[in-house]
């Protein structure tokens, strides 16, 4: 094929998928940042341009910097425990253990359940005095508490139905990476008398850092996108304890329908996000050596 | 199961085997448990709810309640024209791309594929705002095209099968050629049959997220003829009437019913599938 007319194909393939990328991807990031500009539309008066008063109000409002915070909080429990909790089970679940492929089923079960059914069936889990939770504590004399109605526990309630959510479905990238190692390497270390600690931290576990990268981008991105089970759960409650970035913009932007200052809001997610695929770009990819 | 176990010299024996094997199972059934409570439940009267008695009567009441209180019957057909719209068309506009990216030298190319990676980081689940405005200007407001249309053109479809094409020798498509056929027929002939198990692998993927999406779904619909079921199942469990939680369980199950015995029938594709959708 000729030069000329390999672009022209290579153009007429791409299109589609280009055109649609352009208008679901690319122009609402770029709108979002003009959008956060003006001011919202009324019925009676039309949008205008008011600079950053959008930030100044952001800056003013408390439940953005509380919805921030706890964001922080979330992405700082599940990312963390998930991921240990992935490769525990990975490590378990490679290994000889008993019935291990019912056990692997039951960790990534999870995985392919909507959240927001799941998050029905833990809200009744969570429930005062009927829940199970409740129930099994107060076999051991507890007093009553309202996990989910108290500002304290809540957030801590909701982040452990995001790692139940993640962890089964990390565990398998995991899995398929320890199976990749050369079981010479085991017996080589053997040999040397190191023990099986040594042989995790010193072999298997750098030996896994590619996958650990893939998850921990994937499970930061989900600590900012996750909110159904808080839609179900609390609805950003009690007292916004539970309110996340985006679900504070959906509220923002679909509740009050104050639609400049949710694009605002936006923004600052897409900043966050964008940090994150910088960080992976120019911190993690030089020090990791791909397969 | 000796093969392996005897060549791994850090594989548990004895009492390690013991207590690792019990400690797995304590977790798996940690991890069930939610699951095997939303069963009992559902499959018991509503007395029953938070009372386990091994002999309380079973009754499929709590299905037949819920399947009569809510149309779940049009949410399942709405989710399931979803999935298969979004799929469909993911499956034509990704395997277009991917072959252009995959194949073809041009002006542009490397520029044109960093915008895509683009919505990797930046989803469509983020741009909820924008999207919507997009959708109400279109005037495609609560219809299914207007759910899915915001992730046809899916950056991680587009990347796996450009990354499958480009380890096809290129001697193949030649070869096709010197019989005299065209790109597309190349596509069609030599690419796609070839990278069949990575359409199965996205295939089951792309379903399972769009059968369990919720957010975006429920910012765009409003009435019963788009709502697919998870937002038809919110809508359901929300209502002040005071629905029994062994009827909100029955309804949870019952959407979740067809995805989980794929799942259990399957177990080995959909585990293989996402760990080739995930590792580049």
């Amino acid at each position: 094929m000729r030069r000329g007319q390999e672009a022209v194909y290579g153009w007429l393939l791409l299109l589609p998928a280009m055109a649609l990328l352009a208008l679901f991807t690319h122009w609402p990031a770029v709108a979002t940042l003009i959008d956060s500009m003006w001011s919202t539309p009324r019925a009676r008066r039309r949008s205008v341009f008011i600079g950053l008063d959008n930030y100044r109000q952001m800056l003013d409002d408390p439940i953005f910097w509380r919805a921030l915070v706890n964001n922080l909080w979330f992405a700082l429990g599940t990312i963390p425990i998930s991921i240990a909790l992935a490769l525990l089970m990975a490590i378990w679940v490679n290994d000889r253990i008993a019935g291990r492929a019912a056990v692997r089923a039951a960790y990534f079960t999870p995985t392919v359940l909507p959240m927001i059914a799941v998050a029905n069936i833990w809200l009744f889990f969570y429930t005062p005095q009927y829940g199970l939770l409740e129930q099994v504590l107060s076999l051991f004399g507890a007093r009553a508490h309202n996990w989910l109605g108290t500002p304290e526990t809540a957030l801590a309630c909701v982040t452990v139905v995001a790692i139940w959510k993640e962890a089964g479905f990390f565990m398998i990238f995991y899995l398929a990476a320890l199976q990749q190692i050369s079981p010479s390497l085991a017996e080589a270390s053997a040999l040397e008398g190191a023990s099986r600690w040594t042989f995790f931290r010193r072999v298997q576990f750098p030996l896994l850092m590619p996958t650990t990268l893939f998850v921990l981008v994937n499970a930061v991105i989900n600590a900012f996108r996750m909110i159904d089970h808080i839609i179900v759960m609390t609805r950003g409650g009690p007292d916004n304890a539970t309110a996340l970035l985006l679900f504070h913009i959906y509220e923002t932007g679909f509740k009050f329908w104050d639609s400049g200052y949710a694009a605002a809001l936006t923004v600052v997610l897409l900043v966050l996000l964008a940090t994150v695929a910088l960080g992976q770009y120019l911190f993690l990819e030089r020090r990791i050596h791909y397969r | 199961m000796s093969a392996r176990a005897t060549q791994d010299p850090y594989a548990p024996h004895g009492a390690g085997w013991v207590i690792e094997s019990a400690a797995a199972w304590l977790l798996a059934i940690l991890w069930l448990l939610p699951l095997i409570y939303a069963v009992w439940t559902a499959f018991h009267p509503a007395e029953f709810s938070a009372r386990f008695i091994l002999l309380a009567p079973l009754t499929l009441d709590n299905f037949v309640q819920a399947w009569n209180a809510a149309p779940f019957a049009r949410y399942f057909l709405n989710t399931f024209l979803l999935v298969t719209l979004i799929l469909s068309c993911q499956l034509v506009l990704c395997t277009l791309a991917a072959y252009a990216f995959a194949r073809f030298e041009f002006a542009g190319r490397e520029l044109a594929f960093a915008l895509v990676l683009l919505q990797l980081m930046i989803m469509p689940d983020v741009l909820i705002v924008e999207n919507y405005r997009t959708m109400s200007r279109l005037g495609i407001l609560d219809s299914i095209p207007a759910i899915a249309l915001p992730y046809v053109a899916s950056a991680f479809g587009i990347f796996l099968l450009r990354q499958t094409f480009k380890t096809l020798p290129r001697e193949l498509d030649e070869a096709a050629r010197i019989e005299g056929a065209g790109p597309l027929q190349v596509l069609l002939r030599v690419y796609v049959p070839l990278a069949k198990p990575v359409y199965i692998a996205y295939g089951l993927v792309s379903v399972s997220y769009h059968w369990n999406n919720f957010l975006w779904p429920l910012i765009v619909t409003n009435s019963v003829e788009a709502r697919p079921l998870t937002v038809g199942l919110q809508v359901f469990s929300s209502s002040d009437q005071g629905i029994d939680w062994s009827v909100i369980c029955a309804a949870t199950l019952m959407t979740s019913a067809p995805l989980l015995a794929a799942f259990l029938l399957f177990q080995r594709q959909f585990v293989q599938s996402f760990v080739r959708a995930g590792i580049r």
